[in-house]
């Protein structure tokens, strides 16, 4: 069962999100959207409210006000819209216990792919990461940034056309890190995935990406390094952020 | 390999084929989590039988169990108190699967569940047949046991018994998937399952006739009847012999939907109060 796409519509089009947790408010008014096949960070300290986003998207958490639409489909509505998503979490999710080519035959069947299909993409996907040879390996044998591929490996694994990936280089080291955005960049190139990457390091963002900073809720600037750059009026991305952020922090404690 | 997904059709719905597939997976792992904890095994199996073993050998001469259904004629203590002994096993096996959603919950591993875009009652429906399907060889192992200790029930019992098992285990799992929701740390609900087991167990009719509970105080029969846990005993007890306790079967059927409905409506983004307290059904 499937429906052809007629027209380009965004990977994901957020509009006049907001979202509370009682009486404090983690997401005020978000606008944005994400094009296919381009790579867009979402930029912001922690708290700034980028795992909300990402519970949202994901549907974990229900959508209180605005709309979010992958691929033209409402989140809200149809959770089958999370068949053409792929997600890292910022905490591990894999299964210690449980070998890597368990993990991922096990994220295929959530995705109603079968035993013969499962095997032949995960063996794809450890191809791609180079861990085949530790396919039968337990995951807690793994390192920190071996992990990490794998869980980007399982995201990719039901061939998502958006992924979503929130901190996803938190805790590794610097080669790890490099890696890791190295590989993701790769296959926004390759197979036209678009790719929305949750960071609060500033040095994650190259010249062609889409930035969007987020900052205690809210949006400050969005759009190619160049645009944003051009709002704050900030020779680099550092500056622009500081600049952002500040702003936003003297407009707060304005009277 | 690399395969462009950016022109691909977009999918919508899903096949009942995949239906089973997912609940094959959900099944399998739970199966996979069993298997590599054997100390919960050894426990699950360790606990009934020093009951039947050593309580029930010394409880036999100063407990007389009179003839009552299903039994057609005396019977040992050991051979009355062997259903609730295996309805212990599925109470603890649920708990302990939902001890295992909290820790999945602060491993994250929830998450992984969660974001499948299969329908979430789905998912979670899964998750309790998985669940109860780890507590049924744990049962029959039980079974096994006993058998040799000369607690035998008619051998059509043995299979007549399963769907009762298949029930009164979707029932105490879905009890404690509800009870998980209420703890936000495995250490909570640690103390939380002191307040259920014990209580539900000891004030059922797991260990006396409940006609020897009335004599000894009414208002404890009454808290015995309106246990869920005493229909679930009763229910299996009556099975194993062949027969159906249309009261209890009602019972436990109604609290089995009861409680899936309440687990399945916590759990469900836009009702359920993990996300109003920020946890996201599975951590922060």
């Amino acid at each position: 069962m499937m429906h052809e796409v007629t027209s380009i519509e965004p990977a994901v089009a957020i509009t006049s999100v907001s979202h509370c947790y009682g009486k404090r408010r983690a997401l005020d008014d978000v606008t944005f959207s994400v094009m296919p096949s381009s790579f867009a960070v979402l930029l912001g300290l922690n708290g700034a409210g980028k795992t909300t986003l990402f519970s949202l998207i994901t549907r974990l958490f229900a959508v209180q006000h605005g709309q979010i639409r992958i691929f033209g489909q409402d989140v809200g509505r149809a959770g089958a819209a999370l068949r053409i998503v792929g997600i890292v979490f910022q905490p591990r999710t894999l299964d210690l216990d449980l070998s890597l080519l368990q993990n991922l035959i096990y994220h295929a069947a959530l995705h109603g792919i079968g035993k013969r299909e499962a095997h032949a993409r995960a063996a794809d996907e450890l191809s791609r990461i180079a861990l085949s040879e530790r396919a039968s390996d337990k995951v807690r044998n793994l390192s920190g940034g071996q992990m990490r591929r794998v869980e980007i490996a399982r995201a990719l694994l039901h061939r998502p056309r958006l992924l979503v990936l929130d901190e996803p280089t938190a805790g590794l080291d610097i080669k790890s890190r490099a890696d890791i955005l190295a590989h993701v960049r790769q296959l926004v190139v390759e197979t036209g995935t678009a790719v929305l990457w949750a960071t609060h390091l500033i040095d994650e963002i190259a010249d062609g990406d889409d930035v969007i900073v987020l900052h205690g809720g809210r949006i400050l600037a969005h759009g190619p390094v160049p645009r944003v750059l051009e709002a704050a009026g900030a020779p680099d991305i550092r500056t622009a952020f500081t600049r952002l952020t500040q702003s936003a922090e003297a407009q707060i404690e304005a009277p | 390999m690399t395969t462009d997904v950016s022109a691909s059709p977009l999918p919508t719905g899903f096949a009942p084929r995949q239906y089973v597939i997912c609940l094959k997976g959900i099944v399998w792992r739970e199966g996979l989590r069993f298997l590599h904890q054997r100390e919960r095994f050894v426990a699950a199996l360790v606990r009934p039988l020093v009951w039947l073993f050593i309580f029930a050998a010394g409880f036999r001469q100063v407990l007389g169990v009179s003839i009552i259904p299903p039994y057609e004629t005396y019977v040992l203590y050991e051979v009355y108190i062997t259903p609730g002994l295996m309805l212990l096993i599925q109470l603890f096996n649920g708990m302990l699967s939902s001890l295992s959603m909290i820790y999945d919950r602060e491993m994250g591993n929830m998450r992984t569940l969660l974001v499948s875009p299969l329908p979430r009652w789905f998912l979670l429906s899964s998750k309790l047949i998985a669940g109860m399907a780890v507590s049924l060889p744990q049962v029959y192992t039980f079974l096994a046991i006993a058998w040799f200790w000369e607690i035998e029930a008619p051998l059509f019992g043995y299979l007549a018994v399963l769907p009762a098992l298949v029930l009164t285990g979707l029932m105490l799992g879905a009890l404690g998937m509800l009870m998980s929701l209420t703890s936000k740390q495995l250490e909570n609900f640690a103390g939380a399952m002191n307040f259920v087991i014990f209580p539900m167990f000891f004030a059922s009719s797991a260990l006396y006739p409940l006609w020897r509970v009335r004599e000894a105080s009414p208002l404890l029969y009454y808290v015995c009847e309106f246990n869920p846990f005493t229909h679930a005993v009763e229910l299996v007890r009556f099975a194993l012999y062949c027969q159906i306790n249309w009261l209890s079967l009602a019972i436990v059927g109604g609290c089995t939907v009861l409680f899936m409905i309440g687990a399945i409506l916590a759990y469900d983004p836009s009702r359920g109060f993990l996300a109003r307290r920020g946890e996201a059904g599975v951590g922060t």
